[in-house]
């Protein structure tokens, strides 16, 4: 697990340019992701890496596409002090875990970190730092929990 | 007390009275619009939702818009998806090049935003639609997904800011110049999670065309939408285009609604311009000594025929485009493209230097029709001067209205039309 920082008002073009929205496969966006301006992102980025970042992350278009490239990535996980809002639904709306918290100042990116969603807690391992953060609500957790939207409809159908 | 979101909601969420700031509700949407870009994965994920759903056909509205003409294979490859999914479901409100033009001028020109609707688009700069009274807000492609299926969606209900702008604007200050200069000062999250309301004698003046640029850029602030109450210059507007009834929605008005009022002298806004790269940083087009490589006039922010009015009367002969400037002009629609041909304006544009082509998002998202290069600068109409937005990571993007665009035009470096 690495740490990924950014720092306030992460477009959605930079975490995947328009250029590249000819597929909507998370495999193939995430070759792409951050391609502008972070190169080394798509190259090194694995299996249940998360980002840190500060305030309104995602803002921008609309494109789903930029949730999806993350979790197609590997990201497990995005921290952020604020979320622009057409990215926190298009996360959750997915899957991809959302934590609103301000900690890109205490986070490193060599750090050690583990998150307790249900006890909304980040501890963090290298520095011996724990770091509380206010749990989603509710109803967004379910939809999360059901993994994304569409399963949580099904099973609210069933 | 509620606001006109909260009556919105409320109203679609079948409660009788309006919803409250903070509720979770599900509503009936009105329309659901997908584009060339989000329609596919939206109609991939309604295939994978199962057969058992009947498509709300009559709901959905698909427009082919961001890559047309296609730019590429990999495009041309998507708008064919996209085309067999229309007809596969048997889209009735299919738009296809050169009979509909930027989805969201379709949406307003065609009758689908209305005073009280709750429109859902796969498209950022669905919150347009607020100019005319509407609560819409863009969402992704699951969701619109969701919504074709059920005809509903889930919204937390936002709270409200209003802003007021009274007074009298200045020669060459328009829509644009309003919502640059309150985003100046409130910043791109200073409307996070919130709803927008407009008031004050400035924005009942505007035109509805002006009115949608500031409706359409509310996002640029992170508002979910921004709403202007509808008066008689929409209701005139929507005689004989808009499909079905409607029903205008307005607050009751009580400081208290709200979360924050903002208020602005509109004598004090001068032409705007937001240097990159966020729509926050904004300056007066005066104080700035930036030469330029490309114009652009176009897109659902500013591609309207009052747009291209303006830019037309400051291009007239002897005036041209400046020698080491390509301006390139794209009508946000099919209609405003034919409008401004039977109106001379083209002519015009082209007598000048200009480039014009047919409606498309093209180069507003760096896709084509005016990418940019390497250190090049472009001032442009549209909304958004994120980091290689229109092009190369090391071009930038001055956003201005069309007046500054086609100033700057002539004289090769960022203008205040009253300085020429």
């Amino acid at each position: 697990m690495r740490i990924w920082k950014f720092g306030d008002n992460v477009d959605t073009d930079q975490i995947i340019p328009a250029e590249f929205l000819t597929t909507g496969d998370a495999k193939a966006l995430a070759v792409h992701a951050f391609s502008k301006v972070r190169p080394e992102f798509a190259v090194a980025v694995q299996e249940g890496d998360i980002i840190v970042a500060g305030s309104n992350f995602g803002c921008g278009s609309s494109r789903e596409h930029a949730p999806r490239a993350l979790l197609g990535a590997g990201i497990t996980c995005v921290i952020a002090r604020s979320f622009a809002r057409i990215f926190f639904r298009n996360a959750i709306n997915i899957g991809l875990p959302l934590i609103e918290a301000d900690v890109v100042d205490q986070i490193d990116e060599k750090d050690q970190i583990e998150l307790d969603v249900d006890r909304g807690l980040i501890e963090n391992l290298t520095k011996q730092e724990a770091y509380s953060f206010q749990p989603l609500p509710l109803f967004m957790q379910q939809l999360l929990k059901s993994g994304g939207l569409i399963k949580y409809i099904k099973a609210q159908q069933t | 007390m509620p606001t006109i979101a909260e009556k919105i909601l409320g109203e679609k969420a079948g409660k009788g009275k309006a919803a409250r700031a903070g509720e979770i509700v599900e509503c009936d949407v009105d329309y659901v619009m997908v584009n060339d870009v989000t329609g596919v994965p939206a109609f991939e994920v309604f295939e994978a939702f199962g057969p058992e759903q009947s498509i709300k056909r009559e709901k959905v509205v698909v427009v082919q818009d961001h890559y047309v003409p296609n730019k590429d294979v990999a495009s041309a490859e998507q708008a064919k998806a996209l085309r067999t999914y229309a007809r596969r479901y048997k889209i009735a409100h299919y738009y296809e090049i050169g009979r509909g033009g930027i989805c969201h001028q379709v949406m307003i020109e065609d009758g689908f935003a209305a005073p009280g609707r709750l429109i859902i688009g796969a498209d950022s700069h669905t919150c347009s639609y607020g100019a005319l009274g509407a609560f819409s807000t863009g969402v992704g492609s699951t969701e619109a997904a969701a919504a074709m299926a059920t005809g509903t969606l889930w919204f937390k209900v936002p709270e409200t800011q209003k802003f007021v702008v009274d007074g009298a604007l200045q020669p060459f200050v328009m829509g644009k110049d309003i919502i640059l200069h309150i985003i100046g000062d409130i910043g791109v999250s200073g409307s996070l999670y919130r709803a927008q309301e407009f008031y004050g004698t400035a924005i009942e003046q505007l035109s509805l065309s002006d009115r949608i640029t500031i409706a359409n850029m509310a996002i640029e602030a992170g508002a979910k939408t921004g709403i202007i109450p509808p008066d008689e210059k929409v209701f005139t507007f929507l005689k004989g285009r808009v499909r079905g009834e409607y029903s205008p929605v307005y607050a009751d008005g009580h400081r208290e609604d709200y979360e924050k009022i903002y208020e602005y002298d509109a004598a004090e806004i001068p032409p705007t311009v937001a240097r990159p790269f966020v729509p926050e940083n904004t300056a007066p087009a005066r104080d700035l000594d930036v030469t330029i490589d490309q114009a652009y006039l176009g897109s659902c922010t500013n591609g309207r025929i009052e747009d291209l009015r303006v830019a037309a009367a400051l291009l007239q002969a002897p005036r041209r485009v400046h020698d080491d400037v390509r301006m390139i002009i794209v009508p946000a629609s099919d209609r405003v493209f034919q409008q401004a041909i039977a109106e001379g304006l083209i002519q015009t544009f082209l007598a000048a230097g200009a480039f014009v082509c047919g409606p498309t998002c093209g180069a507003c998202l760096g896709g084509h029709m005016g990418v940019l290069a390497k250190g090049e600068r472009c001032v442009s109409t549209t909304n958004r001067n994120f980091i290689g937005r229109m092009g190369h990571k090391d071009s930038e993007v001055y956003l201005a209205n069309p007046a500054v665009v086609a100033a700057s035009a002539i004289t090769g470096r960022i203008t205040d039309p009253n300085e020429l």
